[in-house]
């Protein structure tokens, strides 16, 4: 007689054997809430037509946009969208760093009291979309790229603060001991050991943030705030499609420049 | 007797030469860029009285409001998760195509990267202006736009996901006379489902975020009222839009962030 060693399959109870099909029940579910809850326009009757004459404006743009001399042409708007970028991202940094060190998990916190409640204001800050604080300083200075400026600095806080004070909570507290210890005080352990020690890291940050603004900033002039964005939705609007086909090509060349740029710099930082 | 040599700063240290030609170049660029966007701090501490007057009328937020934006609000999450969707299933084969270890032709790589760099430069609310002028007004022109903006950054995620994985089991399968579809299968599949899932997850936060303003160029969600509100100069509405934004995007975050623990 030959014994028989049968495998037994690990006990699986109810529960973790079908709770798959719970999950497919769910998932469906919440498709068919979806695809019922939308109603689909359909393709309107001239979009074929709209869509060839964009095809088409994107393969012959007006390559005369480019530079005119005017100031109100490619160039000139281009290089304004980078200003806008440049200035909002440095003077939001600038700013976010008190955020930062307010919303930084201490130490020696208790209840953490100080930090949750810088963490609940960067959310806030991060959640007020852009293109309504845009709209609420053209309000206050009037349209144009000053007010481009003012959205990209205050939205960037959200961002910027959170990955600083998320740099700041996982720093090294080396060289802030070694200080301590040697008898420095505050100030001099903050000068010496804290600053020298989160600077790279506030910088690629910076960089980083600063390629997103410049997407932002390409797109805040759709609702006034200065750059290109505004001659590309008047050129969308008036169906001008060689004019928003050479806008697309700037964008396009100016966000991949801009990319390579700052992946460039940030690898020679860390 | 010698005395050990001190370490010599070469000229380019000893004058920190790029501390001040970084702090120059930093300076004259911040100039530049404050002359041409013309910014005046003088002008915004002028009319800080009127974006003030805009906050006290925003914090008192019209709550009758909330039952006119809840139907848009669950169309913007409708939009999201369908846009999203569409996005990272046609993420996947350019995922694949792009895969270092599962692709070897170079040119072929670098094709589809360069294709894929290019889809991502694009802002969202530029696709969404360009949709809107095909699709027309509606949420249509937004699920199309979500899905273009995601499937850029879905498929950068992705094959990001799939370069990391463990290449035994591939062997193994290629060593028997597996077909390529066999080996993404039973190979590829099971190693980056979890991490797909949750790349998804994210995406799907960032969508939401995405289309709750996309509306403002007529594609569709809570961004069609936003701009009712704004153009009507009603900011107690449009605190109202903006702090019910606030609470879907948390819950959003929230779900997908407790499911991405369990996968993960």
């Amino acid at each position: 007689m030959t014994t028989m060693t049968v495998m037994t399959k690990p006990h699986r109870t109810i529960w973790q054997r079908w709770n798959w099909l719970l999950w497919v029940v769910v998932i469906g579910a919440l498709y068919y809430w979806t695809i019922n809850g939308l109603k689909f326009t359909g393709l309107q009757e001239s979009a074929g037509a709209v869509s060839q004459s964009i095809v088409d404006g994107l393969v012959h743009p007006q390559w005369s946009y480019v530079y005119d001399g005017s100031g109100e042409d490619l160039l000139s708007l281009i290089l304004q969208t980078l200003a806008i970028a440049f200035l909002g991202t440095i003077v939001s940094a600038v700013i976010s760093v008190p955020f930062a060190f307010w919303a930084a998990r201490g130490t020696h916190e208790r209840f953490f009291l100080r930090s949750g409640s810088g963490k609940v204001v960067l959310t806030l800050i991060r959640t007020f979309p852009e293109i309504v604080l845009a709209i609420m300083f053209i309000k206050a200075v009037g349209p144009g790229s000053y007010a481009g400026v003012l959205a990209v600095s205050i939205h960037s806080i959200g961002m910027l603060g959170k990955l600083f004070s998320e740099a700041i909570e996982n720093m090294d507290r080396g060289s802030e001991e070694a200080i301590t210890s040697a008898g420095g005080r505050a100030g001099q352990v903050f000068a010496l050991a804290t600053v020298p020690t989160i600077m790279p890291e506030f910088f690629s940050y910076t960089l980083y943030r600063f390629e997103i603004a410049v997407r932002s900033a390409s797109i805040l002039g759709m609702v006034g705030a200065g750059g290109i964005g505004t001659p590309m939705i008047f050129a969308i609007q008036t169906r001008n499609w060689p004019k928003v086909g050479i806008i697309l090509l700037g964008i396009v060349v100016m966000v991949l420049l801009i990319d390579s740029l700052s992946e460039q710099l940030r690898k020679r930082l860390i | 007797m010698t005395y050990p040599e001190t370490p010599r700063r070469s000229w380019v240290q000893r004058w920190h030469v790029k501390g001040i030609v970084g702090t120059v170049v930093l300076v004259v660029l911040l100039i530049a860029s404050s002359r041409m966007t013309g910014v005046d701090v003088g002008m915004f501490f002028s009319n800080f009285g009127q974006f003030m007057n805009l906050l006290v009328r925003m914090s008192s937020p019209a709550w009758d409001y909330t039952a006119v934006i809840i139907q848009p609000l669950l169309e913007t999450i409708q939009m999201a998760i369908l846009g999203t969707t569409i996005g990272a299933a046609l993420a996947i084969p350019f995922a694949v195509l792009s895969a270092s270890n599962l692709i070897h032709s170079r040119l072929l790589r670098g094709v589809t990267r360069l294709f894929l760099d290019l889809v991502r430069t694009l802002p969202d609310l530029l696709l969404a202006a360009i949709f809107v002028a095909i699709f027309g007004i509606g949420s249509t022109a937004g699920v199309v736009t979500l899905a273009i903006f995601s499937f850029g950054m879905v498929s950068k995620l992705f094959y990001e996901v799939i370069e990391t994985i463990d290449m035994g089991p591939l062997e193994a399968l290629e060593s028997v006379g597996a077909s390529k579809v066999t080996i993404i299968w039973y190979a590829v599949l099971p190693q980056i489902l979890n991490q797909f899932i949750s790349y998804f997850l994210y995406t799907l936060e960032i969508n939401v975020r995405a289309s709750t303003v996309l509306g403002y160029l007529g594609a569709g969600g809570i961004g069609v009222f936003l701009q009712r509100s704004l153009n009507e100069f009603n900011y107690s509405q449009t605190a109202v839009i903006i702090l019910a934004t606030l609470v879907v995007v948390l819950v959003i975050d929230g779900i997908s962030n407790h499911l991405r623990r369990v996968l993960l």
